[in-house]
C-alpha cells in the first residue's frame, strides 16, 4: 500500500508542478496574492481612518474680521482657516468650485451681539452629500459648539452663577467596542482568507485527480492496475492535502512578511506575527488539510467533467467557512466543546495565537483529532466511492 | 487462457450483454466482432474488472475475476476504448507509472521500460511530453502501459481506432509478435476485414448474444457465403448496418 501511495503521489505532485498555469493559480494566486491584497486594503483603510482624525482640517471663514476671536478658536482647534470675502449668496458658487470645502459665513453684527450677550448667528456651509465636506463640517460644528459653551459658562460666571449648574448629568463615555469589534473582525478575516486560501491550494489538484482523469480517459486504465481502488484514491487525497500544505506554509510566509505593514497597533491591536506564531499557526491549521483534501475529493469524485467538479468545488469551498461566518455573527470564544468542529477550531485557535491568548493543550488536542477523524471518515469515503462501477462514468 | 461463460449485464432497463460464452487461447488471436453496441465493450470491461457481471462467469488463467480481481488484474494487460495517458508526463514516464503499479522497481523496472521502448519503435518521443502527441503515439504509450508487467493475456478494446494505415499495420504486427510469444490475446471490433486479417478465432456477438464463433473457415463453412463478409451478413441478418 505504501509504495502505491508513493507512486501515486509523486505522479500526481509531477504532473502538477509541470502544468504551470494550474501550479500558479494553486500557489501564487491564492497563497501570495491572496494575502497581500487583504494586508493592502486592510493598511489603506486603517491608515485612512487613523489620519483623518490628525489632519489638519480646512476650513475657510468669510466675514473673519466680525468675531476674530472665534476664528482663532478654530486655529486653536487644528483647523487650517482660509479667509475669504464674500456675501452669502456667492457662497455656494465656492462649493460648486470645490465639492469638498466647507464654508463659515460669520455675518456683519455678530461681534456686537456677542458682546451684548445675545444670540449670534453663523452659517455654516457643505455639501452634505460630499463625505469629505460632511465629516469637515461636523468638526467645525463641534469647534463652534465647544465655544459657545465656553462663552456660556463665561457669562454665567459673570453674573455669579455657576456653570455646574448648565450641567444636569455628566456622561462619561468609554468607548472599548470599536477597536475590539474590528479587531475581531480583521482577525477573523485573517483565519478565512488563511482557510480558504489553503484549499484553494489543492483545488487544481483534487480536480484533476479525479474528474480530469476520467474525463481524458486515463481513469479506465488506472483502474486495470493489480491494486485495490481505495489505495489509488487515498494517494490522489495525500497529493492534493500535500499541495494544501505547502499552500498554508506558502500564506504563513507571505503574511509574516506582510502583515506589520497594517497599522494594527492603531486600533489596539498587536500584530503578534513572529516566526514562532507563524510556526504555531501553521501547527494548528496543518490538520485541516485532511478534512480539506479529501471533501475536495468526495466531491469531485461524484461530478462527470473538469468543467462541473470547478462548478461544485467552489460551493464546497464555502463549507469550511460557515462555522467561521456563524462564530463571527455570535461572536464565540474559543471553549473545549466548540474544538471539536473542524474549520472552526482552526479558526478560532488562529485567533488565540495572534490575540496572544493562552491555549490550553487539550484545546489543540480537541481539534487536532477531531479534524483528523473527520478527514479519515472523509477519505474513507472517498476510497468507498472509487470502488463503485458508476466511478467509470 | 480467457475463459468466459454466460455473462450478463444489465444497465437499468438496458440488457448489454445478455448471454456470452467463449475461450480464447494462448498463442491465438481471438477477435469479438459485433456491430456498435452489441456488448463487446461490456463483456471485456467485465474482464479486466471494471464492471461486475450480473450473472455467469470470468476466468483469467483460472482465477475468477469477482472473487480475486486484483490477481486477474496481474494476468492481464489491457487497452481499454478511449483510454487516454498523462499529457503533462512524458511517454516513458506514463509507461513508468503504472510500471510502479504493478510492482516492478528499479533496475528491472527501467531495463522493460527501454526494451518496450525499442519494441514498440517509441525511441523518438519516449522522453516528450504526451501533450501534443498523435493518435498513433499514443497508442503505442497506452499499448506499452498495458504490456510494462508482462503480462500472459492481453485485452484490445477497439485498439485500431483512431489510427491511420501505417499505425494500424504497425499495430497488427504488433498483435502478431504477441501472439507468437505466446500471449492469449483478445481484442474487440467492429471493423469485419480488420478481424478477418488478424484473428485465428472469431467471436461474433450480436444483441448481447453469441451470434456464431469459430476459425474464419468455420465460420464460412458454417453460415455459408464465398467470403467471410458474407457469412457475417448471414450470421448477424441483412438489416443489421455494419461499418
Amino acid at each position: 500500500m505504501i509504495a502505491t501511495l508513493l507512486a501515486v503521489l509523486r505522479k500526481e505532485l509531477l504532473e502538477t508542478v509541470r502544468d504551470h498555469r494550474s501550479l500558479a493559480s494553486s500557489l501564487l494566486m491564492g497563497p501570495v496574492l491572496g494575502p497581500l491584497l487583504f494586508v493592502f486594503a486592510m493598511s489603506l483603510s486603517l491608515k485612512q481612518s487613523v489620519t483623518s482624525l490628525d489632519d489638519a482640517q480646512p476650513v475657510t471663514v468669510a466675514g473673519a474680521d466680525h468675531a476674530p476671536h472665534l476664528v482663532q478658536h478654530l486655529r486653536q482647534q487644528g483647523f487650517t482657516v482660509t479667509l475669504r470675502e464674500g456675501a452669502a449668496a456667492e457662497v455656494p458658487g465656492w462649493i460648486e468650485e470645490d465639492g469638498e470645502l466647507v464654508v463659515l459665513l460669520v455675518p456683519e453684527g455678530v461681534g456686537e451681539r456677542l458682546l451684548a450677550g445675545e444670540p449670534a448667528a453663523v452659517t455654516l456651509f457643505a455639501d452634505g452629500s460630499n463625505n469629505k465636506a460632511d465629516r469637515r463640517a461636523n468638526r467645525v460644528r463641534a469647534a463652534i459648539t465647544g465655544y459657545a459653551s465656553g462663552l456660556a459658562a463665561m457669562r454665567l460666571q459673570a453674573r455669579g452663577v455657576s456653570t455646574t449648574l448648565m450641567q444636569p448629568i455628566v456622561v462619561d463615555e468609554v468607548d472599548l467596542s470599536t477597536p475590539t469589534s474590528r479587531a475581531t473582525l480583521i482577525l477573523g478575516m485573517l483565519s478565512y482568507i488563511i482557510l480558504v486560501v489553503t484549499l484553494v491550494g489543492g483545488l487544481s489538484l483534487a480536480i484533476d485527480a479525479t474528474a480530469g482523469e476520467r474525463e481524458r480517459g486515463s481513469l479506465e486504465p488506472l483502474l486495470t492496475a493489480p491494486v485495490p481502488r481505495e489505495h489509488l484514491i487515498y494517494g490522489k487525497v495525500l497529493a492534493s492535502a500535500s499541495f494544501m500544505a505547502i499552500a498554508l506554509a506558502i500564506v504563513m510566509v507571505t503574511l509574516g512578511s506582510s502583515i506589520h505593514r497594517v497599522p494594527l497597533e492603531e486600533i489596539g491591536m498587536s500584530a503578534n506575527f513572529d516566526v514562532r506564531v507563524g510556526v504555531l499557526l501553521f501547527a494548528v491549521t496543518l490538520p485541516f488539510v485532511a478534512v480539506g483534501a479529501s471533501l475536495l475529493t468526495v466531491v469531485a469524485s461524484f461530478t462527470r467533467s473538469y468543467k462541473e467538479a470547478q462548478t461544485w468545488l467552489g460551493i464546497v469551498l464555502l463549507v469550511p467557512t460557515l462555522p467561521i461566518a456563524i462564530a463571527g455573527v455570535l461572536d464565540v470564544r474559543a471553549s473545549a466543546p466548540l474544538m471539536a468542529v473542524p474549520s472552526l477550531s482552526q479558526h478560532l485557535l488562529i485567533q488565540g495565537l495572534l490575540r496572544d491568548e493562552p491555549l490550553p493543550a487539550s484545546y489543540v488536542a480537541i481539534s487536532v483529532a477531531s479534524t483528523l477523524a473527520l478527514g479519515a471518515a472523509l477519505t474513507w469515503l472517498a476510497g468507498r466511492l472509487y470502488r463503485r462501477e458508476k466511478i467509470l462514468g | 487462457m480467457i475463459h468466459v461463460e454466460g455473462l450478463a449485464k444489465r444497465f437499468g432497463a438496458v440488457e448489454a450483454v445478455r448471454d456470452v460464452s467463449f475461450t480464447a487461447q494462448d498463442g491465438r488471436i481471438t477477435g469479438l466482432l459485433g456491430p456498435n453496441g452489441a456488448g463487446k465493450s461490456t463483456t471485456l470491461r467485465i474482464l479486466y474488472t471494471a464492471l461486475v457481471a450480473d450473472a455467469g462467469r470470468a476466468e483469467i488463467d483460472g482465477v475468477d475475476v469477482a472473487r480475486d480481481s486484483l490477481g486477474a488484474r496481474r494476468r492481464i494487460g489491457v487497452l481499454p476504448h478511449g483510454a487516454g495517458i498523462y499529457p503533462q508526463l512524458t511517454a516513458r514516464e506514463n509507461v513508468r507509472y503504472f510500471g510502479e503499479l504493478h510492482g516492478l522497481r528499479g533496475p528491472a523496472l527501467e531495463r522493460r521500460l527501454d526494451a518496450l521502448i525499442e519494441q514498440l519503435g517509441m525511441g523518438e518521443f519516449a522522453d516528450r511530453r504526451a501533450k501534443g502527441f498523435s493518435q498513433g503515439q499514443k497508442t503505442k504509450v497506452a499499448l506499452a502501459r498495458a504490456l510494462v508487467h508482462s503480462p500472459p493475456n492481453v485485452i484490445l478494446d477497439e485498439p485500431t481506432n483512431g489510427l491511420d494505415v501505417m499505425a494500424t499495420r504497425a499495430l497488427r504486427e504488433l498483435i502478431r509478435e504477441l501472439r507468437t510469444s505466446g500471449h492469449c490475446v483478445l481484442f474487440s471490433s467492429h471493423v469485419m476485414q480488420e478481424v478477418a486479417a488478424l484473428c485465428d478465432e472469431i467471436v461474433i456477438i450480436d444483441h448481447g448474444r453469441v451470434a456464431g464463433a469459430g476459425t474464419p473457415a468455420e465460420l464460412q463453412a458454417r453460415f455459408g457465403g464465398a467470403t467471410l463478409e458474407e457469412a457475417f451478413v448471414n450470421v448477424l441478418g441483412v438489416q443489421e448496418g455494419l461499418a
